[in-house]
């Protein structure tokens, strides 16, 4: 955000030059910026808090937008779900092993939590936050860090009173001095060191894709196969008072879909777990969910919405499943289940598979 | 070498029994003897009979299929999601220092977007004497410039820092690219719009931010953008690729990848720099003792042999073997590349392809006679500074283990009497 006063005068400078033949650029390209367009473009907030604009919003406000726009990826608690970023935490771990690097424990200023949450998120519909909104989510995020209490309202005359308790953690790049022995000019060419032993290997790791995912997709079809025996099957995945025309059902499913469905699947473990150890948590257990009826799993609590469905005689088919993933909210309305839903439709028939390869 | 789809490339078997084959000949006399006559040039093939495709049957053409496999990939575990992720260029299947734009690296922190140069728009605006808007075909007027730079992410190598993770140089540097930018200078747009309201440019910024949903900024001190920054809207000669930031991306020679912001769509001269999310709580170095460095944005003079290597085996025995690699340096022109094949006990120059440039590739090639036996392959650049590409005991030494980014150490591949090459770290 540039530090012109106000837009007035950049408005009043504009018409001062749009009034004049041309400006002092070398080529006369272009045309000038219009005040409208600068400030709906220019909306970056710097460290001294230059950029914020007037509004303010509570920690109890972002908890609530929290668990609507953002716990689907960082957590309800601002933990982080897989390998999404974890935004809460990891005070005094960055002198540590694998440091835990969150808004609390690393970022230096607030005013770049504001700037990122206002210009970047929500991740796929960015740019839609309103300023108090934001506010209220920097609030929530900070309440999650322990650095404010739980009646804490945060605005554009406090935001940088907050201390970021990574403030002082940083340096500028120092390499030239204290990495000034890199510049040795003349190397070493020979008789560099008398032995040389292998220390590390990668193979001893094996994390390289290629032979990951290999191993994925033939644990699937391991899983997704009725043969060679029923009890192989058994112990994989399938219950075993499940009777055996369901087992062949599954076998039916496409194992290279399944393990593209299983990543898309990341998206939903935030709230539903599925496999052997598999609990109610947010949302219900999805074992065996497609081809059950709405409503199927004991002990989940289920919205009102659903609960009608359910009694209306819903099945999740194929196409019931891939209506509902697609807009949650439109297709059920009053669903407890917060998720914007899966924009693309080989996400849908890939998660679908997944689902299948736990009937 | 394992595909999924099977299809592509030699399975470990063949790759084996072919070693043993043909190595066993080649030792024994030299350039081995056939057989029998080669019935490819005894029988008339189809293709020396029948005709092949017409003009237009590809329009625009793709590699043809026997090159399936020379192909961007991604590391699944890096990342949450692919629409927030990286992917790497097949470094050890490609020769020469130009990328072709179809295999080179993305990475995207909100998804590729399509955006039409008929939509497109630059602001320049802050502390300039007009502000102002370009259209593409505005920028077009300009006086151009072409350039080659490699444009590599900070986190390169990144996965190597606690130790040898990735087997295949794809994987351990595949994040880095190398093209001819066609473009405008920054320098010639910020001047379109007047400095003098900047009053003295030592201290000032200009902030660069791009139109997808991401709204990545960086920060870049007024000295830079006026030295050879570019605003591109070609590579290797025809127009950037969506994943590369069509219609616009800035280049900002020998910097970290991040600051190449695609879809470049304001630029906004600043008195300080934003300290945006990717200038502090990305792409910043933290320190055994838990400080971080900033504003880390040199990429440091780093290569690496592309073959032999994990994904590119030696195939033909013992003899004449071509050992390549690539050398780059953000401080300047590659002034030299020497080679170990003993895990830096010893080191001989390489040869260079062509000689350095500023901020670019440089392919080197090492041509020796393999004797068949093992080897510790390691490459080691450097540049124009003086400065000398270091082992990772000596980054960490400074660094320690926690640094994430700019991990530019000495890469030491395990090829093995088989010919089949590891990722390892050596004492």
């Amino acid at each position: 955000m540039s530090k012109f006063p106000n837009l007035t005068l950049t408005a009043s400078i504009a018409a001062l030059i749009l009034a004049m033949p041309a400006w002092a650029g070398n080529y006369g390209l272009g045309r000038p910026a219009l005040p409208e367009e600068i400030a709906a473009w220019d909306v970056d907030v710097s460290p001294d808090g230059t950029g914020l604009p007037e509004g303010s919003g509570s920690v109890e406000d972002g908890e609530a937008i929290f668990a609507d726009y953002c716990a689907i990826c960082h957590g309800d608690f601002a933990e982080g779900v897989d390998n999404w970023p974890k935004l809460a935490g990891g005070a005094d771990t960055l002198d540590r092993e694998d440091p835990l690097k969150t808004v609390g424990s690393y970022w230096p200023y607030l005013t770049t939590t504001w700037d990122y949450v206002h210009r970047s998120m929500p991740f796929g519909n960015a740019q839609t936050l309103t300023p108090n909104e934001v506010y209220a989510i920097v609030a929530y995020i900070l309440y999650s860090n322990d650095l404010v209490d739980d009646d804490f309202v945060l605005s554009n005359e406090n935001l940088l009173d907050v201390e970021m308790p990574n403030a002082e953690g940083f340096i500028v790049d120092d390499r030239e001095t204290s990495e000034a022995h890199f510049w040795t000019a003349e190397p070493c060419m020979t008789g560099c060191k008398d032995t040389v032993e292998i220390t590390m290997r990668a193979a001893v790791l094996d994390v390289t894709p290629e032979e990951t995912r290999a191993k994925k997709v033939q644990e699937l079809i391991r899983r997704t196969r009725p043969e060679p025996s029923r009890e192989d099957v058994t112990a994989a995945a399938v219950p075993a008072d499940q009777p055996a025309t369901e087992v062949a059902a599954s076998a039916e499913v496409d194992p290279e879909l399944a393990a593209a469905g299983e990543t898309v699947f990341k998206k939903c473990k935030a709230c539903h777990q599925v496999g052997d150890d598999a609990k109610n948590k947010t949302g219900p257990i999805l074992n065996g969910i497609v081809g059950a009826s709405a409503g199927h799993v004991d002990g989940f609590k289920y919205s009102k919405a659903m609960q009608e469905a359910a009694e209306g005689g819903l099945v999740w088919s194929d196409a019931e499943l891939a209506a509902f993933l697609a807009k949650p909210k439109s297709y059920m309305k009053g669903t407890k289940m917060s998720f914007a839903g899966l924009k693309k439709d080989e996400d849908i028939e890939a998660v679908i598979a997944y689902l299948k390869s736990f009937q | 070498m394992s595909e999924s789809s099977g299809k592509k490339g030699a399975s470990r078997r063949q790759f084996l029994t072919s070693v043993a084959a043909v190595g066993a000949g080649a030792v024994a006399a030299g350039a081995a003897r056939a057989a029998a006559p080669d019935p490819l040039i005894t029988e008339v093939q189809d293709w020396a009979r029948a005709t092949g495709d017409g003009v237009d049957a590809t329009p625009y053409g793709l590699p043809i299929e026997y090159e399936g496999d020379v192909i961007r990939r991604n590391v699944e575990w890096l990342t949450a999601d692919t629409i927030s992720s990286i992917n790497f260029t097949p470094i050890h299947a490609l020769d020469g220092t130009i990328t072709p734009q179809g295999c080179a690296f993305e990475r995207h922190h909100s998804g590729a977007i399509a955006l039409k140069k008929e939509d497109y728009r630059l602001m320049i605006n802050g502390l300039v004497d007009q502000p102002l808007v370009f259209s593409y075909a505005d920028l077009e007027r300009f006086p151009r410039e072409n350039h080659v730079y490699f444009c590599e992410c900070a986190a390169n190598s990144g996965m190597e820092w606690a130790g040898a993770q990735l087997n295949g140089a794809q994987f351990t540097h595949g994040m880095i690219h190398n093209m001819e930018y066609s473009g405008v200078s920054l320098r010639t747009l910020l001047e379109e719009a007047g400095l003098g309201a900047a009053g003295d440019l030592k201290d000032k910024w200009v902030y660069v931010e791009g139109a997808d949903a991401s709204s990545n900024g960086r920060s870049i001190p007024m000295e830079k953008a006026l030295d050879d920054c570019l605003i591109a809207f070609k590579a290797n000669g025809e127009a950037l690729r969506k994943e590369h930031g069509y219609p616009v991306r800035l280049v900002v020679p020998g910097w970290e990848g991040n600051m190449w912001v695609k879809w470049l769509r304001r630029i906004e001269v600043m008195d300080g720099p934003v300290e945006s999310r990717e200038e502090t709580s990305k792409y910043t170095d933290t320190l055994e003792d838990g400080t971080s460095r900033k504003w880390t944005w040199v990429m440091d003079a780093k290569s690496v042999v592309t073959s032999p290597s994990p994904q590119a085996p030696i195939t033909h025995g013992a003899g004449p073997l071509v050992i390549t690699g690539l050398a780059w340096s953000g401080r300047g022109a590659i002034t030299g590349v020497d080679v170990s094949v003993d895990g830096g006990k010893s080191w001989q120059p390489a040869r260079l392809a062509a000689p350095g440039q500023d901020k670019a590739l440089t392919r080197f090639y090492l041509d020796i006679t393999w004797d068949g036996s093992e080897m510790l392959l390691q490459s080691r650049a450097r540049d124009a500074s003086g400065y000398v590409q270091p082992t990772k005991a000596q980054l960490r030494e400074v660094r320690g283990l926690n640094s994430i980014y700019h991990n530019n150490a000495i890469q030491t591949w395990w090829v093995k009497a088989s010919g089949e090459a590891e990722n390892v770290e050596v004492s």
